[in-house]
């Protein structure tokens, strides 16, 4: 399957990123945690921009595909 | 469903029952055309085929025009179909003229838009009109044309399809049954369509369990002439809210109510009046004209011509409001069917043309729903996380650019374009992305005709046009010549040829004295445009085309030809 997701990591630091990501939610309720999970998955979606890639990251994280990853 | 009306400002005419003579002599009136149905689309329908010159009767169970304002937001799309039959001069003339929305978060205007953004075209992005205003004028105009035979408190009861295709009808009027029986039927009688019933066709799609309340209120107030939309409103707390002008300062208000309220409760004035006054605030007087309590459904039924039977508007099909879809989308059903079949009648195009028409307006069904279904769905979220993204898409929209995209109020309706169907050529030369392509409804421009300034889109409509531009001695014989040819095809085509300011004073021709037509026509000398006879382009060519080329675009947009 041809793929344009990247699977290969691309993020330079990946501990500091998830870090960054779990510290970001630091003190939230619950609810507050979803509100900052829903903006931020628009967020970087708008920054990818490309439906494709959209497309297969959204079946990807639904456990769709992906074949060996 | 509940429905008040309470007050009207509106005097509503009485159209004259005359007995048919079928009535009396028993017999099977015979006729090759009958509109079933005489709402907004069923006289569409009668004023198009009136001005191709094709006789047609009106059967309509009532005696006067739509009970109600109903379907107010007239689309410039529709408003080109309806200038071609000579009435949408009126209804600009009475409505209330439109083009920018805004909306809301709380109190805070999140964004707004502009659906027509640029000058020079004849028809606005929109107006506002109550429904009972647009049949009043569609009537006036019908008889004034003098070949249509509107048939009052005529209602069509059965329909059964004979041996031979063609459509039996039984109509029942105060005075006396009768029968028809006819070649072909449009079948306009809305949304609890009696033909879709008796022929046991299949309603499907989605209804949506929020309740809306629908009010018109008369007041005097100078609210800007624009479409208002609040999300979550201090005055309505955790819903939304439309605010819309119409003419007679009326106004249409739409309050999201939520799934679990009480329709009968919800429509009593009593309970209405406390709502609008906290959005109206407590200084502006107002009365209550008219309640509905509504859910919405997005439904169509699966193919649109059945034998003789051709379904169009609400009895086809279904959408919620938001975007003004239901209206428009009926009005376009007539735009792509009339033609097809004043053609077959006549002679002039083969039988399965009709056929197109189902397979044009289909996707365009699919389409009006695809994007009432969605502002719904935005507008009504049904779980957590639909809940969640709306609020974040509502909270980035404040800040950042990207989400106001996204926030649904209502995507606002446009015309359909036929690209990839059966009549329609595709481009072979490279236009590089400019003009309507083919299967796209033609664009307006202002243009000069013998020293007096006019419009362009008016020019086509009724027949096949050639829409030739030219820029040089070459291109206007070029043209000249190769138009005689056109004019012999069958049907005919007749040239409208467009030139460039620098070549005023040729005669006959139109000027394009603002540069619009050959800019936004992506147009050089030489370039040509077949259009159909609703305005939708059939073929184009960058340089002259050989008459064996427009033929064929020709034959293939009148159902002869199959896609290569």
């Amino acid at each position: 399957m041809t793929t344009k997701l990247e699977a290969a990591l691309g993020i330079a630091r990946p501990d500091d990123f998830y870090e960054a990501l779990i510290e970001a939610h630091r003190g939230l309720s619950d609810e507050e945690s979803r509100q900052l999970n829903a903006r931020l998955i628009l967020i970087l979606a708008n920054q990818v921009g490309d439906m494709e890639v959209l497309t297969e990251a959204l079946r990807l994280a639904r456990g769709e595909g992906g074949g060996d990853r | 469903m509940a429905e008040v009306t309470v007050q009207q400002s509106y005097s509503y005419p009485k159209y004259p029952f005359r007995r048919p003579e079928a009535v009396d002599d028993g017999q099977v009136e015979r006729l090759p055309l009958v509109i079933v149905g005489g709402g907004v689309v069923g006289l569409a329908a009668a004023l198009e085929f009136a001005h191709l010159g094709i006789e047609t009767v009106v059967l309509d169970d009532d005696d006067t025009v739509s009970r109600g304002s109903r379907s107010i937001c007239v689309s410039k799309r529709t408003l080109e179909i309806f200038d071609r039959g000579g009435v949408a001069d009126r209804m600009v003339d009475k409505g209330v003229v439109w083009q920018r929305g805004r909306v809301y978060r709380g109190e805070a205007e999140i964004y707004n838009f502009d659906l027509l953004p640029e000058q020079g075209h004849k028809m606005p992005a929109f107006i506002n009109l109550q429904q009972y205003y647009a049949e009043e004028y569609l009537v006036d105009r019908i008889d004034a044309l003098g070949v249509t035979d509107l048939r009052w408190r005529n209602a069509v009861t059965g329909i059964e399809i004979d041996e031979e295709g063609r459509a039996l009808l039984s109509v029942e009027t105060p005075e006396g049954d009768y029968q028809v029986l006819a070649d072909h039927v449009i079948a306009a009688d809305g949304v609890r369509s009696t033909l879709r019933r008796a022929l046991g066709l299949k309603f499907g799609g989605r209804t949506f369990e929020e309740r809306f309340l629908i009010t018109d209120i008369r007041m005097t107030a100078d609210f800007p002439m624009e479409r208002r939309f609040w999300f979550e409103p201090s005055f309505h707390a955790g819903q939304s809210a439309l605010l819309h002008r119409q003419p007679d300062n009326i106004f249409r208000i739409d309050l999201q109510l939520g799934p679990d309220a009480d329709p009968v409760e919800e429509a009593k004035p009593e309970r209405v009046i406390p709502r609008i006054r906290r959005m109206v605030g407590e200084d502006l007087d107002f009365t209550l004209e008219w309640i509905s309590v509504y859910t919405f459904t997005c439904r169509r039924i699966e193919k649109f011509r059945h034998g003789p039977v051709f379904f169009v508007g609400d009895a086809a099909h279904v959408v919620s409001p938001f975007g003004a879809r239901g209206g428009n989308g009926g009005i376009q059903d007539i735009d792509n069917l009339a033609w097809k079949l004043a053609l077959v009648l006549k002679g002039e195009a083969p039988e399965a043309l009709l056929d197109s028409y189902d397979s044009e307006r289909v996707p365009a069904a699919d389409e009006n729903i695809l994007n009432s279904s969605r502002s719904t769905d935005f507008m009504t979220p049904k779980n957590q996380v639909s809940a969640d993204f709306r609020q974040a898409v509502l909270s980035l929209s404040e800040t950042v650019p990207f989400a106001r995209a996204m926030v649904n109020s209502g995507r606002l309706s446009l015309p359909h374009h036929y690209v990839s169907t059966p009549l329609t050529t595709p481009d072979r030369d490279d236009f590089q992305g400019r003009g309507p392509a083919p299967g796209s409804p033609a664009l307006d421009a202002p243009i000069r005709c013998d020293g007096r300034d006019d419009w362009l889109l008016i020019r086509f409509g009724g027949r096949f046009v050639a829409l030739c531009f030219v820029d040089s001695a070459e291109d206007a014989a070029a043209t000249a010549e190769i138009s005689k040819a056109f004019e012999a095809l069958k049907p005919p085509v007749d040239s409208v040829v467009v030139v460039s300011a620098e070549r005023e004073g040729d005669s006959d021709r139109l000027v394009d004295s603002d540069g619009l037509a050959f800019k936004r026509w992506g147009a050089d000398g030489g370039t040509v445009y077949l259009i159909r006879p609703d305005q939708h382009v059939a073929a184009r060519w960058k340089a002259i085309p050989s008459i064996e080329k427009l033929s064929k675009a020709l034959a293939r947009s009148i159902g002869e030809e199959e896609a290569a």
